[in-house]
């Protein structure tokens, strides 16, 4: 898989276009690493260049704010800011809303302000200049239903951009009972991924993925690590709708595109 | 005839009502201003259209269809009837009777048969509104919170509704029923146009005209003195939001949501430990205030506008993920817990005066537990869904900074992931060395 680091590049007198933010769940996470590669296949396939910050990249800060840890964030993201402006960085895209949100709306007043796209925001733009083209047919009839994360949804107002993608496959785009910007959560989001929830009757999850699977859909397509991960928890806990798979939007299109 | 009597106690409740009315609301005011600063005075212009819109508009009220129209009828009913008020107060002072009709008197009959038609829409969706809280019981209305007072709070501004309307029809329909039947009488001269209480003269017409004159002067005395006490009730009530859901949404926030404010202060002392010529520009580190908040005085005037602004309707609690999973968590609880704290200790500051150090109480922890706080998921449906952009989420996050910032009391997982991000660069324990391992 080709991929270069910006550090790299700038040795070889070279400046990409685009960073890559891979963010922590993307670099990590076995789940995420999987939406990562589908995102760097589309992007090698459409010719763009870009390249990653590598071992350079560090935390976004987004987990630590929303714990109420305003002093790590802002160590993290003034690190982070350091690093981009050295590399006169313009333009970032990630596949993850909260790295997207904290980057985009949080570190401008830090220093770091830079041009911050969601992946989905990405790949619309790449199908409109014509340099991603979505092969009819492979998602022919299926059902998908869309889950809105909440840090792209209600924190950015994108709503429409990830459905605009989808519905070019060709597919059967069904709503859950919540969506758009009454969606509900998958649970994850304020760092509640990663600790133990508080006592209540059921896991947000749960809920969620009983409102997805009520639309009876082959896929649930979602936008986020965390939501993925939360989501596909969800629906190991129900054995019998195991023909039911959650995908990312950019492994639903290197899946139609077959990359 | 209307003896002087009745003109000066009638002026004597208007001034102590809007006396009473005006020492009250100042103090609420001056309690708002026990909040930290937060600068809201960019774009008038965008502020004003987003308070014309949401306030005035209702335009988030219309997501839920059924509460949306009724809560509108009783809205313009509330605003459009009021007009009556002002001839209502001039008849009072100088003794005149439907001072209006005779000026335009054509004008002045359309107007009157369409505040009857209006007061009777009110009253029909009052009394929906009291049957899904009392018989219907919907579920956002009996959560935890809204036990005793609350509740209370809810029904008597319906009942109070009922009365002021009842009162004002059959005021209407007295009035009528003399113009009709002694049109002799230099009063009650035949003015104004009855729709709705004229169905109440077949009734009405069987009492004598001394009788019809005490009923028609009966009603429109509770009437108005009903609004009068209306107006001093709004203090002790949820219903403030008929006034202050204008402001609330004139200084709402305007950026995206998911963008939470940067703490200044913390900004500078970290300038100040990187950089080693310590030559910061502006900074003042001598002022060091709380990080966070534990109690209202540390929460912004904005929240705490927001606080006395909530209608307790429940939307944010019924679309918020903690609550609908069974948790402690209820963004209107802490919306409620904000604005009882606050006047608990605004009242104990104004007591004691200047010698007061506070109470031992706090916010967080008397009012709100830390297992509220931590149930959080950032989700922002609270914001997104409360009719009056109220934002319950901010409070959360300035909770959570105190406990993290002042306590260092995060829950050990946070704890464990915060201190992986410190020193790895990562939330797992992973080595940032090991960031790219995925590419092959
Ligand atoms: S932001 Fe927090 S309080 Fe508001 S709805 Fe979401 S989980 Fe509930
Ligand atoms: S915060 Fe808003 S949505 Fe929640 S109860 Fe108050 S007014 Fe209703």
């Amino acid at each position: 898989m080709k991929v270069q680091i910006f550090s790299d590049c700038v040795k070889e007198g070279k400046n990409p276009e685009i960073l890559f933010w891979v963010g922590c769940s993307g670099s990590f996470d076995e789940r995420a690493k999987k939406i990562t590669k589908a995102f760097v296949k589309i992007l090698n396939d459409a010719k763009i260049d870009f390249a990653v910050l590598g071992n350079e990249e560090s935390c976004s800060g987004d987990l630590a704010k929303r714990s109420g840890n305003e002093f790590l964030f802002q160590m993290q993201a003034l690190g982070n800011i350091k690093v981009m402006n050295s590399y006169n960085i313009k333009k970032i895209v990630t596949a993850c809303p909260h790295c997207f949100n904290t980057i985009k709306n949080e570190y401008p007043e830090l220093g770091g302000k830079y041009e911050v796209l969601h992946h989905t925001e990405f790949l619309k733009s790449l199908i409109e200049n014509g340099k991603l083209k979505i092969p009819n047919g492979s998602f022919k009839g299926k059902r998908i239903t869309y889950h809105d994360p909440c840090y792209l949804g209600r924190a950015n107002n994108i709503y429409e951009i990830p459905r605009e993608i989808l519905k070019k496959l060709d597919a059967e785009l069904v709503e859950m009972k919540s969506c758009k910007s009454k969606g509900l959560c998958c649970g994850a989001g304020g760092a509640q991924m990663f600790k133990e929830p508080e006592k209540g009757d059921v896991d947000i999850k749960d809920i969620r993925i009983k409102q997805a699977l009520e639309t009876k859909p082959d896929i649930i397509a979602a936008a986020c690590p965390f939501c993925n991960t939360m989501l596909s928890d969800g629906l190991k806990n129900k054995v019998s709708e195991n023909s039911t798979s959650i995908l990312d939007i950019s492994q639903i299109i290197e899946k139609a595109k077959d990359l | 005839m209307i003896s002087y009597l009745d003109n000066v106690l009638f002026a004597a409740a208007l001034i102590l009502s809007i006396s009473l009315f005006i020492y009250n609301f100042k103090k609420i005011l001056s309690n708002i201003r026990l909040g930290r600063d937060e600068n809201r005075s960019d774009n008038p212009r965008l502020r004003l259209n987003n308070m014309l819109r949401v306030a005035f508009g209702q335009s988030k009220m219309i997501r839920r269809p059924i509460a949306g129209i009724l809560h509108l009828i009783v809205y313009v009913g509330f605003i459009i009837i009021n007009i009556e008020l002002l001839e209502i107060i001039i008849d009072g002072i100088f003794g005149s009777h439907r001072i209006f009709s005779s000026f335009f008197p054509k004008f002045y009959n359309f107007i009157i048969g369409s505040f009857e038609v209006l007061a009777l829409l009110v009253l029909i969706s009052v009394i929906i509104f009291w049957i899904r809280r009392n018989i219907l019981k919907i579920k956002r209305f009996f959560k935890e919170e809204m036990k005793g007072w609350p509740k209370l709070d809810a029904d008597l501004i319906l009942y109070f509704e009922i009365i002021l309307m009842t009162l004002f029809l059959t005021m209407n329909g007295a009035d009528y029923t003399i113009q009709l039947n002694y049109p002799e009488n230099d009063i009650y001269v035949r003015a104004g146009s009855y729709p709705i209480s004229q169905f109440l003269v077949p009734i009405l017409q069987e009492l004598s005209l001394a009788k019809l004159i005490l009923l028609e002067r009966f009603s429109w005395w509770f009437h108005i003195l009903g609004i009068f006490i209306f107006l001093n009730y709004l203090y002790y009530s949820k219903h403030l939001h008929i006034l202050l859901a204008f402001p609330n949404t004139y200084f709402a926030n305007l950026e995206s949501k998911g963008k939470f404010k940067n703490i200044d202060s913390v900004t500078s002392e970290i300038k100040l430990m990187l950089d080693d010529n310590n030559n910061i520009e502006g900074t003042d580190v001598s002022e060091v205030e709380t990080f966070g908040a534990n109690d209202v005085t540390e929460l912004t005037w904005i929240q705490l506008l927001n606080a006395y602004s909530c209608t307790e309707c429940g939307r944010c609690t019924s679309n918020c993920p903690a609550n609908i999973s069974g948790k402690k968590l209820s963004p209107r609880k802490i919306m409620m817990d904000t604005r009882d704290r606050l006047t608990e200790l605004s009242n104990k500051i104004r007591s004691n005066s200047e010698n007061f150090k506070g109470d031992g109480k706090k916010l967080l922890g008397d009012y709100i537990s830390t297992e509220e706080v931590w149930a959080c998921t950032s989700c922002n449906a609270c914001v997104e869904s409360c009719p009056i952009d109220i934002d319950p989420l901010s409070i959360i996050m300035s909770m959570r900074q105190y406990l993290v910032l002042e306590n260092s009391a995060a829950p050990s997982d946070l704890n464990n992931m915060m201190n992986n991000i410190e020193n790895n660069g990562a939330p797992w324990p992973f080595n940032q060395q090991d960031r790219t391992n995925w590419i092959n």
